[in-house]
């Protein structure tokens, strides 16, 4: 994983997690590796593990069981609101975005059409 | 863990470090950041004990400065203070000699990890070689403050990334590491708070992550925006 320097690590890393949670690579009941293997294994420092550990339990989002390790929520409703959540920010983001270029909410819902009709199609260059 | 007391360090007219105040908290990484002649090696000098202040004083885990705090730190110099005659395999005893909390298999291992071998010699070893062999040795002391001064100059991406794995497997909750550099991308992501140094005084110092949330900056800019308003 390599890191936006402008970005808090801490948030990149939480925002990696969730996204795993999200999309299922990361199972409610789940063990997260310790705070250590995963420092080691993303080249971070063991205490911005740490935080994003304890920031996303804070959400709720893990569970730390004491002596065993974290674990992630099986709460469906919870795993539910971060996928509501993260998508909120990309539509956000997305409508903005539009805005700024000049489109009103007709075009801009008009132009995503088309464009998910070309992707589709396979017609769209990544 | 480390406190400083208004440490002035004068060589002949010029001043150093100015009246300087600081103190670093256990299990933390540092990064230490300042322009040429900003005063970064005097600083890790003095709590080395390689050099003496002019005024002021500090204390490691409340030891006053001296020979218990000579025990407790580990000092990378940015010279190579490795005698050249030596071959890698002398330079584990002599540092088993000279320090008590030097471990010896845990250096021998690293040794392996990093590709050198015993018998090479130090005059023979490349920077990059001669750089990974310094981290090892300063590393695998057991110590409570670990002041690295410049680990990265001179050396390959390769030999960059191996001293960051070293650096970033010896943190310690009850050590402390100081990084002093130039090159600011390498460490980015590993160090828990920067201090900025300037004319000898401490200009800005804080986590780098709650920085880079309230100023939108990465490190680097941050070193930018500092500086550059000289």
């Amino acid at each position: 994983m390599s890191f936006d320097p402008r970005i808090p690590i801490y948030l990149q890393i939480m925002e990696q997690i969730k996204k795993d949670i999200v999309s299922g690579k990361l199972k409610g009941g789940d063990k997260m590796p310790s705070v250590r293997a995963l420092a080691k294994e993303l080249q971070v420092n063991v205490n911005t593990v740490q935080r994003v550990y304890q920031e996303l339990e804070r959400d709720n989002i893990l569970f730390s069981q004491r002596g065993i390790g974290s674990f992630v929520t099986e709460n469906k409703e919870t795993i539910e609101q971060i996928k509501e959540e993260m998508a909120h920010e990309l539509l956000e983001n997305f409508v903005h975005g539009m805005r700024e270029l000049g489109f009103d909410d007709k075009s801009t819902l008009l132009a995503l059409q088309q464009y998910m009709g070309r992707e589709a199609q396979g017609n769209v260059k990544d | 863990m480390l406190k400083i007391n208004s440490l002035t360090k004068k060589y002949f007219t010029r001043t150093v470090l100015d009246n300087l105040n600081l103190t670093l908290n256990e299990g933390k990484i540092y990064g230490l950041l300042g322009p040429n002649a900003s005063g970064k090696t005097t600083l890790l000098k003095i709590i080395a004990g390689v050099t003496q202040p002019t005024s002021g004083s500090f204390s490691v885990i409340g030891k006053k400065a001296g020979v218990d705090t000579k025990k407790i730190v580990s000092f990378l110099p940015t010279i190579n203070h490795l005698p050249r005659w030596m071959t890698v395999g002398n330079c584990l005893s002599y540092f088993q000699d000279f320090y008590a909390d030097f471990d010896p298999k845990l250096a021998k291992e690293r040794i392996t990890a990093m590709g050198l071998e015993p018998k090479q010699k130090v005059s023979s070893l490349s920077t990059g070689m001669l750089g990974r062999l310094k981290i090892v040795m300063a590393m695998s002391r057991h110590a409570k403050l670990y002041l690295l001064d410049e680990p990265f100059n001179g050396l390959d991406p390769i030999s960059r990334e191996k001293v960051l794995e070293i650096i970033l497997e010896s943190s310690q909750e009850d050590s402390t590491i100081v990084i002093a550099t130039h090159i600011i991308a390498e460490i980015e992501s590993i160090i828990d708070e920067v201090i900025f140094l300037k004319e000898g005084q401490v200009i800005l110092m804080g986590n780098v992550d709650d920085l880079r949330q309230t100023r939108q900056k990465s490190v680097e800019e941050l070193y930018r925006e500092v500086y550059d308003n000289v």
